[in-house]
């Protein structure tokens, strides 16, 4: 029977998660690294036993850490993130020129097909990519280096790289997406980019429909159709069926368009999985009550998803990287909150049941689903 | 024979107890204990200072014979203390 393995990253340590593919009995291990910040876990699609994990904290900055045995024992490999040449500046809060300056990593995207190829999306903006194993980390500076990369600016939690996405059926092709300069698109391996964001409309910036400096929170993508994308943005629900090259709203009857995570359903290419938060100054959900919003249509209606999660007082958040679905048969789809709660559902989203409670604030959740 | 006490998350990385020691060649200084500590332990470059500037990252501290010694020179001297592992640093 194929099992799954949900890779936890909170604030004070990760965790690893495992079950059969019931998902009704979980093994829990952890806290690994206990005490630092774990940005995110994610395994090698290539090979399953490779994992790779971001660990911070401000004291010590910067670890990568490697497993080859599915997260039972760990090695520290390169945290060496160099700009590659002169810096340069992008805007700051207050609008004056502020150099780029490495902070942390974000997210950690390996390689569909080769175990030693990851990449790795960093604050201060930017695309770091290892092909041994994490030991050593080029960047790849031509988007850093964009044209419009001098007036982003950094959203609330910093100017993150937090999303990469990898085009399963042409590996010339990444999507990336920053917070708050918009989302990209490489055709040629990462060398060069451009923003792909018309479409999308942002009160908050001075021109609400320029080319750059939207804050998108997350986008994803079904492998089976990589050229439609799905976007949560600060506000809006979007989606693009042309590989971003225009972007329309789909936020139809949700409560709220705010939020973090969006994912889709492993099978079902329309299927697409939001989490409404009440606002951007108000990171909770509306009305206290903690719903998944499921849409079976690709976007504009949508259906609350309520069945084992909290109906009332509840005031968490959910982050951006923490949502994901498993492979099975019936998709399994798994999120965390800001509470300590990672909440799995192995009937795509009709009923939920906390796997853990109690954990530190969840950063991220990723899952593998295991032969 | 130099002693160095480390903080625990430090400890952890390098899979090591509270305090060990290194051999130093030529003058003792912060540089050249954490560049011995760095050579035995090289899970800890870039955890105690920037692997570039090679500059103290900014919460951590240096301490030996009861002195904070952060804001020295990395080339000064360290006391006498430490250079004959009477005192870890």
């Amino acid at each position: 029977m194929s099992r799954v393995r949900v890779l936890v990253g909170t604030r004070k340590g990760a965790f690893v998660l495992e079950a059969d593919g019931k998902r009704d009995r979980w093994d829990v291990s952890g806290p690994h690294f206990g005490g630092w910040e774990m940005y995110h876990l994610k395994g090698s699609p290539a090979d399953p036993s490779r994992l790779y994990a971001s660990q911070a904290t401000s004291w010590f900055g910067q670890l990568i850490q490697r497993s080859d045995d599915g997260g039972k024992t760990w090695e520290p490999v390169g945290n060496q993130f160099v700009y590659d040449g002169a810096t340069g500046t992008h805007l700051w809060y207050d609008g004056t020129p502020h150099p780029w300056e490495f902070a942390r990593v974000w997210h950690l995207e390996p390689s569909p097909t080769d175990p030693d190829t990851v990449y790795a999306g960093v604050e201060d903006a930017a695309l770091f990519r290892s092909t041994d194993g994490g030991k050593t980390w080029r960047e790849l500076p031509g988007l850093r280096t964009h044209e419009s990369a001098p007036c982003w600016q950094p959203g609330a939690g910093g100017m993150c790289l937090h999303t990469i996405l990898l085009d399963p059926s042409d590996p010339e092709r990444i999507f990336i997406a920053i917070s708050s300069a918009g989302t990209f698109r490489s055709d040629d391996a990462g060398t060069t980019w451009r923003p792909i964001n018309r479409g999308l409309v942002s009160e908050q910036i001075p021109n609400p429909t320029a080319e750059v400096g939207h804050c998108v929170h997350r986008i994803a993508m079904h492998r089976s159709r990589p050229g439609v994308l799905f976007m949560q943005k600060h506000w809006d629900v979007m989606r693009s069926d042309d590989a971003g090259e225009s972007w329309h709203e789909i936020s139809g009857n949700l409560p709220s368009d705010f939020g973090f995570p969006i994912d889709v359903h492993a099978h079902e290419p329309e299927t697409i999985y939001v989490v409404p938060i009440k606002s951007d100054s108000e990171h909770y959900p509306p009305e206290g009550k903690l719903r998944v919003y499921r849409s079976r249509t690709g976007g504009h209606e949508w259906e609350a998803l309520t069945k084992g999660l909290p109906q009332r007082d509840c005031y968490v958040n959910v982050l951006r990287d923490a949502m994901a679905v498993d492979a099975l048969d019936a998709c399994g789809v798994y999120f965390g909150t800001t509470g300590g709660q990672v909440y799995a559902s192995a009937d795509a989203g009709d009923s939920w049941t906390p796997i853990v409670r109690d954990l530190p604030a969840v950063l991220s959740v990723e899952v593998q689903t295991l032969p | 024979m130099i002693r160095v006490v480390l903080p625990p998350h430090l400890r952890t990385l390098a899979r090591v107890e509270r305090e060990v020691t290194l051999e130093v060649e030529g003058p003792v200084t912060q540089r050249s204990v954490l560049d011995a500590l760095e050579a035995r332990y090289p899970m800890l470059r870039g955890t105690i200072r920037d692997h570039v500037t090679q500059r103290r990252r900014p919460f951590v501290r240096f301490f030996a014979c009861e002195e904070d010694l952060s804001h020295e020179s990395p080339d000064a001297p360290l006391p006498d203390a430490v250079a004959t592992g009477a005192e870890s640093f």
